[in-house]
């Protein structure tokens, strides 16, 4: 359209990155993040005092690059949301930097500080709570107008306003004349597109989509994705696309980094990481999705107890209490005592585990069902599947668990043995 | 409507079926006119049998869940038709103190969000126990005693600790198992788990759904799964429901429905998860949204949204046909005057699953 949108000097991006190589932007970071930090302190007694920090995020370093859709994934409480916010601003950062075309945007502020505003959007995970229910739709949408006229775009006019509202309305696949109704008025799925017409109304090269198909149920989330999809290329955006849900987040994105406690600890390209993953912590991950195929049987890699507290993680490795990999090498001493550096594996991979190397692609067949195990329509049985690749992954007895943790959830059994050869689809 | 077409042998009470529930149909009178929340929905599950009700917000699978337990607020709520057979009694026809012993006793139910369904100002010790007191015949020290031993059954690390701690001193998968705990603490023949792991993280949501499949063959007991997952439906149960607009529209085992839905919702729904094979590709999606409950269409409530839809759709509403044992589908694609359309259904059907393929 106009606006800056028209600056991204990147062909027409598609959808399908070839496996190997990131998006066909030209490659250039849009955003990169240096050693950020977002600390909230805790406070305490009567005089409020600070008494400890909760570090939602600790140290991350990545870019984003120039047309591409960088998928964030974690855990409730990874602080992935943070990290986003940070980045455009709605959270205050501790320390490091975010540099937009390799200016500091933590630094902005005043007229520069509106301008950035302008170029990074964000498209918020609660479709309800994110639309004002006493505004009409040409307010929530022209709010943002209002706030960044000027002569040039002559937003300051509602005339003007308005036909751009309904413009917009048009490019989210709603109707013109919805300008007048209130929020009240749509469904969660048409509640979403008002959010995505409020963040692309303002021409952003950058949109922060947090959580954006949660909310939904299935059929209405295949909607929206699509139409994400279609508007990054007719308008050549860029995301950060935060999600907790693997099977999305490797649908829409190029590159996927994985978080853990305010860390990174994996990243590379989608098929790479889906592939070959190689953090403990990414495989369990992908091991826990439940696949909707009931030819897929598989042993699961059940992770014990919960997400430590970001207030206080755990020293060296922040994974390790939960590791299995760490059981499986029998407690090697550095994974408690020092903090494995974010290094890169293979070219635009990298982890932050010790042991990465140790990770072998058939062990990790063995627990995610889709790794390498190519699922035709022609229906392999469960032995296909189940690999005969046996590894040593034990979840520790509920005794243990309680001495080595206290406050850890245990799965109650040891993973299943290998499942029997179930009912296979010769039966359908 | 003709809800006679339902298997007939499946309804003469076969012996080990726990659960029968026909045709019900509870609604709601609320200002606007009558929600038909569930209005005509049948199903039925053996004794130690699992079975799944799928569908969207909406679709009527947690009224139905509520209606068996007997949970339904009356007034607005109310049951328009139908019974629910347990064991061979009719729930809806019980009296206040009958449903009491069913309840907790005999059905227990485990609730979505673990902080909301727990008493926040009670321990979990004297929560679990206080159904224990009332189902089971023993002294509040003997409950105390079963109440330990439940919580060591789900795998609660220091359960002596634990029986003394409240709600919020625990984390969310905790709450589940506490949840669970409770449920199996009577010993009941049937739980029903709505939307057990929707609330929680998918590493806890692998341990919690782990823990359910493992106390469900330890104990024998029944499972009603209440989920909007068809991932989850498919490591965890055997049999499935799925229900779109207060009706079941497609019944039968997991491996028939998941991989040949027999009803276009069905494969709409499975169409539109987003995987691996269809990363580069247009997700399909169903168009449209679900029915508003005060203007539900006339014939087939999936008709406006069904790409395969014809007149018939639009005219009359679909009985639920019986294509198998314990196989059904409401779609007018079964009824034999349209065998014309069922090819036209299978042939893009096949298209389009090639086409994920390749």
């Amino acid at each position: 359209m106009d606006g800056a949108a028209a600056a991204a000097p990147t062909a027409t991006p598609t959808a399908s990155p070839t496996p190997g190589s990131t998006h066909e932007g030209n490659g250039r970071a849009l955003i990169e993040i240096r050693d950020l930090k977002t600390y909230y302190p805790i406070k305490a007694g009567i005089l409020r005092r600070t008494v400890g920090q909760v570090r939602a995020v600790d140290g991350v370093d990545f870019e984003v690059r120039r047309g591409e859709v960088f998928g964030l994934v974690g855990e409730s409480g990874c602080g992935k949301t943070t990290l986003g916010r940070t980045i455009v601003r709605l959270e205050k950062a501790t320390s490091g930097e975010v540099l937009l075309d390799g200016h500091d945007v933590l630094a902005f502020d005043g007229g520069d500080l509106k301008k950035m505003r302008r170029r990074m959007q964000v498209i918020f995970q609660d479709p309800v709570g994110s639309l004002n229910p006493r505004m009409p739709i040409s307010d929530i949408i022209g709010e943002g107008l209002l706030a960044q006229a000027d002569k040039q775009n002559g937003w300051g006019e509602r005339k003007v306003r308005d036909k751009r509202v309904s413009d917009y309305l048009e490019v989210v696949g709603l109707r013109r004349d919805y300008t007048r109704r209130y929020p009240h008025e749509f469904s969660g799925g048409q509640r979403q597109r008002i959010g995505i017409a409020r963040a692309l109304a303002l021409s952003p090269e950058f949109i922060f989509a947090d959580e954006p198909v949660s909310a939904l149920d299935v059929s209405i989330q295949s909607q929206i994705l699509n139409l994400l999809i279609d508007l990054r290329e007719q308008f050549d955006l860029t995301f950060l696309f935060v999600a907790h849900n693997l099977s999305v987040v490797q649908y829409i994105s190029d590159r996927v980094g994985v978080m853990y406690l305010g860390k990174l600890v994996e990243m590379a390209d989608v098929a790479e990481l889906y592939a070959h993953p190689r953090h403990p912590y990414t495989i369990a991950l992908l091991s826990a999705i439940p696949d909707p195929d009931p030819r897929v049987k598989s042993r699961r890699l059940v992770l014990t107890g919960d997400v430590p507290s970001p207030a206080n993680p755990p020293s060296g490795c922040r994974f390790h209490t939960r590791c299995w990999l760490r059981r499986q090498l029998n407690n090697p001493e550095n994974c408690e005592k020092e903090d494995p550096p974010f290094r890169e594996l293979a070219s635009g991979h990298r982890v932050a585990c010790h042991w990465a190397e140790s990770v072998v692609d058939a062990a990790v067949a063995d627990v995610v069902p889709t790794v390498d195990v190519e699922v035709p329509t022609d229906l392999p049985t469960a032995a296909d599947v189940g690999a005969p690749v046996v590894t040593e992954i034990e979840t520790p007895s509920v005794v243990e668990m309680a001495e080595a943790e206290e406050d850890a959830a245990v799965a109650p059994e040891p993973v299943r043995p290998e499942e029997p050869p179930g009912p296979t689809a010769g039966r359908v | 409507m003709t809800e006679a077409v339902v298997a007939p042998e499946r309804r003469a009470g076969v012996g080990d079926v726990l659960l029968d529930v026909r045709d019900l149909r509870t609604h709601f009178e609320v200002m606007d006119g009558t929600v038909k929340a569930v209005d005509g929905v049948s199903f039925s599950l053996r004794k130690g049998g699992r079975l799944a009700l799928v569908g969207e917000s909406g679709c009527g699978k947690s009224v139905t869940a509520l209606s068996i337990m007997r949970l339904i607020d009356m007034p607005p709520g109310k049951f328009a038709g139908g019974e629910i057979l347990f064991e061979g009694r009719n729930l809806l026809k019980l009296d206040d103190r009958e449903i009491r012993k069913v309840r907790g006793g005999e059905i227990a139910m485990i609730f979505q969000e673990p902080m909301t369904s727990l008493n926040p100002v009670m321990t979990v010790g004297d929560q679990i126990s206080e159904a224990v007191l009332l189902h089971q015949p023993v002294n509040r020290k003997g409950a105390q005693e079963v109440a330990l031993q439940s919580l060591v059954d789900v795998g609660v690390p220091d359960p002596k600790r634990r029986v003394k701690q409240y709600p919020f001193e625990l984390s969310g998968g905790m709450r589940q198992r506490i949840m669970i705990a409770m449920a199996l603490s009577c010993n009941p023949k049937l739980i029903i788990a709505d939307e057990p792991t929707t609330a929680l993280d998918v590493t806890i949501q692998r341990q919690i759904l782990e823990l359910i499949k493992s106390v469900q063959e330890r104990t024998g007991t029944a499972l009603l799964l209440i989920t909007h997952d068809l991932g989850v439906v498919a490591e965890t149960v055997d049999e499935v429901a799925v229900m779109y607009a207060g009706r079941v529209v497609e019944t039968g085992t997991v491996e028939e429905v998941l991989l040949n839905p027999r009803h276009p919702y069905t494969r709409g729904l499975l169409e539109s998860i987003p995987s691996q094979g269809k990363k580069g590709q247009r997700l399909s999606a169903i168009k449209g949204v679900v029915p508003n409950p005060f203007r539900m269409p006339k014939g087939c409530k999936f008709e406006p949204r069904c790409p395969y839809a014809w007149e018939a759709g639009a005219e009359e509403e679909p009985p639920l046909i019986e294509l198998g044992p314990d196989r059904t589908s409401r779609c007018w694609l079964y009824d034999r005057r349209y065998a014309d359309h069922l090819a036209d259904y299978e042939g893009r059907a096949q298209k389009k699953s090639a086409e994920v393929a390749s």
